[in-house]
């Protein structure tokens, strides 16, 4: 990380908070993500990691503070600005939200299609992104149709199928068994290499132990601790 | 990107291959029933431009009129735009015409001691496309010559059969204007009800990053596909019935005057482009109510 990318983050809130009604999902969120960071949003269900996902690919609008993504003020956001921000993250939701009545290639290769991609690229690329997550075999077949971890893969495929600058996974590796998990956070560790900035949320404290980086630890809405797992072990309550 | 769009039109229409039939049907009898009315006012329309062709003005001379003005008038007239010529109808030809008509009743004419009937003038005009109006406006200034005493040109029955046509043209449009809205209405509930089962595929392909034109594109081709398949069909039933009605019309020999013709391409193009816009309008109507963000 360079000193001018610590000055130019990929990412910034300041002050954000975010609440459902009455009931406060954030609270008075002020942290930067640098271009290519790798970070782990942390804390027990219900922390808001979700929330704070959502706030970055502006699959709702903050609801005070300041929201700032690859350089766009989210708050003046405008409608038709939307879906070039969503183009630069790749989201991994937590409840996969696959179409259902299209098969795993058609979910997947939609996001180029809306990119405006080549028809023959488009297939091509969808075609190798599932082989990397091991779903070649189910490129014909319906999300319904698929178990937990299948879906779960389909939707890690469609994230990272465009190359994303941003790639905001949401508890990616829930449903899947420990060599799957590890095959989809290689994947991750892939496109991070390649130069995307990746957050995950998860409460896998195993998988933030074995990994390490740098970890946002959530409690009902605020940031209770953070740094790096290395370093401040004891503080991340792990 | 097109094609894309294409697909995804036909793959909906095959996926609500009901609610698509009921539309395309409900367009098509939409359509039927604008058809026949343009078709009728086609063609009386060219009954009336038959008439209009052949029309005739008949100008009567005051009695004190004198010979020598009767050239003048003539040329007065001829000059007039809009006239192709005018006899000089003197009035002993006049009555030995009527006499000739009348041979049965010849006896009547003996004891008249001299002739009731005026000299005349018989004006025909240009043809033109031209209404009503312009026969009325040249009527006008022959009439206004100071020995003209009178004109007439027939404008009773053809003002009477003029206002029914246009009452049924008004009557026609109205009707069309009402059906026309009343698909679009239709085609909207029927795009609504196709959105309504696609929700959560539009949520999903919002929060990929679909810009609303990419999402809506397909509706609209939809409902294009819709508008142009409900037209043919419309416009095919139409033209079923008319040739059986022009084939029978055709024997009983009534309308030797005109031919009836079918509708002309440029009509035929012009109802398949609004039945297209219906189309496309129903699909606005329901888009703009039903995918809002
Ligand atoms: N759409 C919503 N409407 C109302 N309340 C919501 C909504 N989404 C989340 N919440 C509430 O906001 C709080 C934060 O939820 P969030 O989903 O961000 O938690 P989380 O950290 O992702 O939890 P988990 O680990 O279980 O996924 C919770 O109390 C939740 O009930
Ligand atoms: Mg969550």
């Amino acid at each position: 990380m360079t000193d001018r990318d610590a000055d130019n983050p990929i990412i910034r809130l300041v002050h954000v908070h975010h609440t459902y009604g009455r009931l406060t999902a954030l609270a008075d969120l002020t942290f930067d993500v640098a271009k290519n960071e790798w970070v782990f949003i942390s804390g027990p269900s219900g922390a808001g990691k979700t929330t704070l996902l959502k706030l970055l690919y502006f699959g709702t609008r903050a609801s005070a503070g300041e929201v700032i993504v690859d350089g766009i003020p989210l708050a003046h956001l405008r409608r038709n600005g939307v879906p070039r921000l969503r183009r630069k993250c790749g989201v991994i939701f937590q409840d996969y939200k696959l179409i259902p009545g299209r098969t795993v290639f058609e979910n997947v290769a939609l996001v180029l299609e809306a990119a405006g991609c080549e028809r023959r690229l488009i297939s091509k690329k969808v075609r190798a992104v599932l082989r990397m997550v091991g779903m070649e075999g189910h490129a014909d077949a319906l999300p319904p149709r698929l178990s937990g971890g299948e879906q779960q893969r389909a939707a890690v495929a469609r994230a990272i199928v465009g190359d994303p600058k941003i790639i905001l996974a949401d508890e990616p590796t829930g449903s899947l068994d420990e060599e799957s998990a590890r095959a989809v956070l290689d994947l991750l560790q892939t496109a991070h290499i390649r130069g995307a900035t990746v957050i995950i949320a998860t409460h896998d404290k195993g998988m933030i132990r074995s990994i390490g980086g740098r970890v946002l630890y959530l409690n009902q809405g605020r940031i209770y601790a953070a740094g790096h797992v290395e370093r401040h072990y004891d503080r991340m309550v792990l | 990107m097109i094609a894309w769009y294409f697909k995804r039109a036909i793959e909906d229409i095959l996926a609500n291959r009901f609610l698509n039939a009921v539309t395309i049907a409900t367009i098509s009898l939409a359509i039927l029933i604008v058809g026949f009315g343009v078709l009728f006012v086609e063609n009386t329309g060219d009954v009336l431009a038959a008439w209009k062709r052949g029309a005739r003005i008949m100008a009567y001379l005051k009695p004190n009129a004198t010979a020598g003005a009767v050239p003048r008038l003539k040329w007065a007239i001829q000059s007039i735009d809009g006239v192709a010529t005018a006899r000089f109808i003197p009035r002993d030809q006049a009555l030995a015409h009527l006499r000739a008509q009348m041979r049965r009743q010849a006896s009547l004419f003996d004891h008249l001691a001299e002739n009731p009937l005026p000299d005349a003038f018989e004006i025909r005009l240009l043809p033109t496309d031209e209404g009503w109006e312009r026969i009325e406006r040249i009527a006008a200034r022959i009439g206004a010559f100071a020995d003209v005493d009178d004109v007439e040109y027939g404008q009773q029955w053809v003002a009477t059969f003029r206002s029914i046509v246009d009452l049924l043209r008004l009557a026609g449009i109205v009707t069309a204007g009402l059906f026309l809205l009343a698909t679009v209405a239709i085609v909207a509930n029927t795009i609504r009800l196709v959105i309504y089962s696609r929700q959560q595929e539009v949520e999903i392909m919002r929060l990929v990053g679909a810009s609303e034109g990419f999402i809506k594109a397909p509706f609209y081709i939809e409902g294009l596909i819709q508008g142009f398949a409900g037209a043919v069909i419309g416009l095919g039933i139409l033209f079923a019935v008319f040739s059986l009605l022009a084939a029978g019309a055709e024997q009983s020999a009534v309308v030797g005057l005109f031919e009836i013709r079918f509708l002309s391409a440029e009509m035929i193009a012009a109802i398949v482009a609004t039945s297209m816009i219906v189309g496309w309008l129903g699909c606005y109507v329901s888009l703009s109510q039903s995918l809002r963000s």
